[in-house]
This record gives C-alpha cells, structure tokens and sequence, in this order.
C-alpha cells in the first residue's frame, strides 16, 4: 500500500477501515541467503539496501524483542554531518544526503527536520577548533557557518550569555543538521524491507552462530536453526555478546547514556543546541517535548537505565545554559546500552571468518548513520568489498594505529 | 550505585574515577607482540553480567581499586586494592 495524503483523506472519509499491517510477520524459514542479526535502525536499514541495491530478497532480519525496541527508538534523534576526520567527514555526509531523499524512497514521513544545529564555544581556543572543523564541513561539501556572539543571540536569545563559568563566545551553525523521528525511521525501513520480499523475524534471539571450515554456515536462534552463507552481527551495544558466539573478541565496551523528556510545551526552541562545555545538549519534539541528554554515565553497564549522578549533572548544565526551562516537568527519562569503541568510530568490516560481517561501535552518534550504515554494510555483504565512504572502518585499525579518534582522547572505551 | 572502598569506608559513585576492564592489570611484558599490545589496550569481554574493572578514588584515599560487580543488575559484589592484587600476579 502506498502512503499518501489522498489515501488519508479518503481513509478519514470511510472510518479509517481500509489501513493494513505495514509488514508481514512469517515463520523462519530453514535457510535465507543471508540473514542480519538485529532489527534496529542499522540491522534494518542494511536489509532494505541489500534488496534494493544489490537485488538480494532471500534475506531475513532476526530481532530477538520488538522492531526498534533497541537504541534506535531510544535516541535524541540529531541528524548532523560535522565531523573532521577524513573517514568520517565523507561517510557522514554521504548519510545526509540519504536522509535528505529518504521520505520520497522510503514512502514514509520519517519527520526529517533540518532546523539547524548550533554547537556552542567558550573560548578563543575552542572558536578556532570550531572554524577549523566548519572548514573541514565547507571542503566535504556540506555547510557550516561561524557565528559570533550576536549572531547566537539573534537565534537563541534566551540563553544565559554571561554565565560565570562558560559565557558564550559564539557557535557553529550547520543549517543542514536537525533532527527525525526514530521510531518512524525503523518502522519506515522495517516496511520498505518487507514490501520488497524481506522476512522481519521478532522475538527471535539469535543463540550460536555456525562455522565450519572458517566459513559461516548459518544460525542456532531461540526459533530454531537457519541456514545461511552469509551472516552480519548488527546488535549495538550486544556486539560483544554476538560476536563471542563467533569466537570474536571486539575492541567494544558497553555503556549507558541516559535521555530526558519534559511536559509537551508551547514552541519555543527551534534548534538543535548543542552545549559541550556542560556535556548537555536540547531540542524540542514536535509534540512540544523538550529533549535532552548529556553524557555516559561512565562505567560499563547492560542495565538500560540511568544514575542519579548523571541526572543531577544534566539538569545543572541545563540550567546553567538556559534558566527559563527551570519550571518545566521531566515526564520521563530513560538509558540506552551503547557500543563504544576505543575511538570513537564505528567498524564496517568483514571478521576474519568467511562470510561472516560486522557492524558495530557507533558510540552515542549511530542515529545519524543509519542509511549510510545500513547502505556500507550492504554493500559489503552483497560485494565482499568496503564500500567507498566507510572503508576506513576497518576492525584491525586498533592493532594498525590507523585510529579515528575524532575527540583525540586516546584509547579508552568511556571518552568518546 | 555506592562502593566500599577497603580505607574509606561505603562511598558516593562521585567520588570515584571509572577507568575500564581490569585487562588493564594485564600489561604485555617488554618486547611482546604488536597483537598483544593491542588485544591489551583494546580488546574487551565486555561481559553483560559479572565484570571486574578499575576505579580511582579520587575524591578519597586516592588508590586504585579492583571493583567486582554485575553490569546488568549494578550489584557490587567486592572492592579490593589494586596494589595487592598487581602483586599477586607477580607485578611490583
Ligand atoms: C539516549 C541516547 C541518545 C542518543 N542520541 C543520538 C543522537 O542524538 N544522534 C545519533 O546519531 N545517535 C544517537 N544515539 C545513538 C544511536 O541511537 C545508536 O548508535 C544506534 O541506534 C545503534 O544502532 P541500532 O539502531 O542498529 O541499534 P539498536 O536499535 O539497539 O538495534 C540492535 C538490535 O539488536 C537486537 N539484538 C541484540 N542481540 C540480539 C540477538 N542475540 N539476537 C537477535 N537480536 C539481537 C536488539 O534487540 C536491538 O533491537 C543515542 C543513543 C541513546 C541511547
Ligand atoms: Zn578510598
């Protein structure tokens, strides 16, 4: 069924009868050509590119709860292309512009809103990093402008300018940066999958995964064993205990970052702010929710729920960047169990077991990625090849010193 | 989340520095491989369940801890010295 806005007004008009399921949900069957371990915004965006570009139908996603019950439906939602790094630089931006087609491809309003991102500076210093790092947006071909003080207070003039402890020297605006809505996003490639022959498989928990001779022959899952040649471990921030199943040992540590939600309010921010001084960040939902994070809670944890310290330390940083949002309610908060990787960057990348793909470490920044991961890890399960703009994602670069650490905060999991 | 520090005494999460795996305990020696330098300061279990990993008290006593706990349910299951514990493995 095609969505659009004839079919709403002829679905309001006779009671709204005529909608059908946006995907199927079919029995395993006893062997796919390949299989995707995984049912968040990556493992499903990998499926739909893996039918659409490389003609591959006979492939299954295996979830083991709901689709979009992971980090995809539990992010902040920034869309952004402003990293620095060749390697990244290219890859995000080629992200962007897959989100910038994506409602027309996918049929499905994924609520992509380029309101403009603006990443504040404190200091002289911190100005001329962000110049250097609007350059390197400006030569990837994306758009970055440097905004003085007065330039931020015309867009943002309720913040605190003057506060003792970070006052406010300016900010990088990216236009082109923004924010979607997550669910929508799973459920938009979940169905663009399905309507093009992909099983979507829920509530199956992949347990073992099968090699023989160095090759990976299929799947043992919670709804018996499949088959298949060709196996890629999408699972976040479970990658290190999916890979085990392989005998792989992952440069990932797993850690919570936690999100806020308040009271749906009147409109009154309509950016995407970013303050890192504080580790604090804010937009503001289409229903009026203002949502807000900051940064990990700091120690290893599977627990998808947050500390107390974390809380009080976001709520203080919002406060400090802007006071008028004091009186409003948080409604909710919640945690999601992250993938950090010792740089920063993601891995796209073959395993060392033939047949056998990999798709992790998106740290706290994988919502963005989504098309693009999803369009890099088809192209290398479909071709057995690195595509183009993730070929530096590459899961020896930790032994080769071939890093992406975009923050050059060296080694360690929890810094990035 | 507290933690007993075996000089301080039962503590606030704020006090201490999170530092990762007790991997770290495990330093190649001179002169090993390149592979077990980077398995040493990269590679994890990342177990979801019970881990031992460093933290610093930092706001304390200022030694290095070896913290046995759950990373699924946060229960802190022991709380040891880092210096014994290096020596034990034949570190000075
Ligand atoms: C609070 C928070 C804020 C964030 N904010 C942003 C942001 O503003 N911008 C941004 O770009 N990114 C953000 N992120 C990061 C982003 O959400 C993640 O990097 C990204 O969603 C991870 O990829 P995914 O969608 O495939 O993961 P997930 O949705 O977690 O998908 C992994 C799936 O694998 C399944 N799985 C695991 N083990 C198995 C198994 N054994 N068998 C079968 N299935 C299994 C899980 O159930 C899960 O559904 C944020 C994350 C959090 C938690
Ligand atoms: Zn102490």
């Amino acid at each position: 069924m095609r969505y659009s806005g004839f079919k709403v007004f002829t679905e309001g008009l006779f009671g709204n009868k005529g909608w059908k399921p946006a995907w199927r949900d079919p029995a395993p069957k006893a062997e796919y050509d390949a299989i995707i371990i995984g049912g968040g915004g990556h493992g499903l965006s990998t499926a739909y590119y893996l039918a659409k570009n490389h003609g591959l139908t006979n492939i299954a996603v295996l979830e083991k709860g709901y689709l979009g019950g992971g980090n995809v439906g539990r992010n902040t939602t920034i869309v952004r292309a402003n990293y620095f790094l060749p390697g990244n630089s290219e890859f995000y931006s080629h992200s962007l512009k897959l989100w910038e087609g994506l409602e027309a491809d996918l049929n499905y309003n994924v609520m992509h809103s380029q309101r403009g991102l603006i990443n504040l500076f404190h200091s002289d210093g911190q100005r001329d990093a962000f110049a250097r790092r609007g350059n390197a947006m400006v030569n990837q071909g994306d758009d970055a402008e440097l905004l003085d003080r007065d330039g931020v207070r015309a867009l943002l003039p309720y913040l605190d300018f003057e506060q003792t402890r970070f006052p406010i020297y300016g900010g990088l605006l990216h236009r082109r940066g923004g924010t979607a809505r997550h669910d929508a996003v799973a459920w938009g490639y979940a169905r663009g999958a399905d309507q093009r022959g992909v099983d979507l498989i829920q509530n199956c928990e992949v347990t073992g995964i099968d090699v023989e001779n160095g090759r990976v022959t299929g799947v043992q899952t919670t709804r018996g064993a499949i088959r298949a040649k060709k196996v890629g471990i999408v699972v976040a921030g479970r990658s290190s205990q999916v890979a085990a199943m392989a005998g792989l040992r992952l440069p990932i540590e797993s850690h919570i970052l936690q999100a806020f939600v308040t009271e749906g309010l009147k409109p009154v921010i309509d950016h995407v702010i970013s303050f890192g001084m504080g580790h604090f960040y804010i937009s503001q939902s289409d229903k009026g929710g203002l949502v807000f994070g900051g940064d990990l809670d700091f120690y290893a944890s599977y627990a998808a729920r947050g500390n107390l310290p974390m809380v009080e330390h976001v709520m203080e940083a919002g406060m400090t960047l802007m006071p008028m949002i004091g009186r409003a309610k948080v409604l909710r908060s919640w945690g999601g169990i992250m993938d950090m990787s010792p740089d920063g960057s993601p891995v796209i990348d073959r395993t060392g077991i033939d047949g056998l793909y990999i798709d992790c470490g998106w740290n706290y920044g994988g919502f963005k990625a989504v098309p693009a991961s999803g369009w890099c890890m088809a192209h290398l399960m479909a071709t057995d090849q690195p595509h183009e703009v993730a070929r530096r994602f590459t899961l020896n670069r930790f032994a080769t010193g071939d890093l992406l650490d975009e923050e050059g905060t060296g080694s360690q999991h929890n810094l990035h | 989340m507290r933690l007993t520090c075996p000089l301080c005494g039962e503590r606030d999460r704020r006090e201490f520095y999170y530092y990762g795996s007790d991997d770290y305990l495990r330093r190649p020696a001179e002169g090993a491989p390149a592979a077990a330098w980077d398995d040493y300061l990269h590679n994890r279990d990342n177990p979801a369940g019970e881990t031992r990993d460093l933290w610093y008290h930092e706001a304390g006593c200022g030694q290095w801890l070896a913290v046995t706990r759950n990373t699924v349910t946060h229960a802190v299951l022991a709380v040891d010295l880092v210096a014994p514990v290096a020596q034990k493995r034949g570190r000075k």
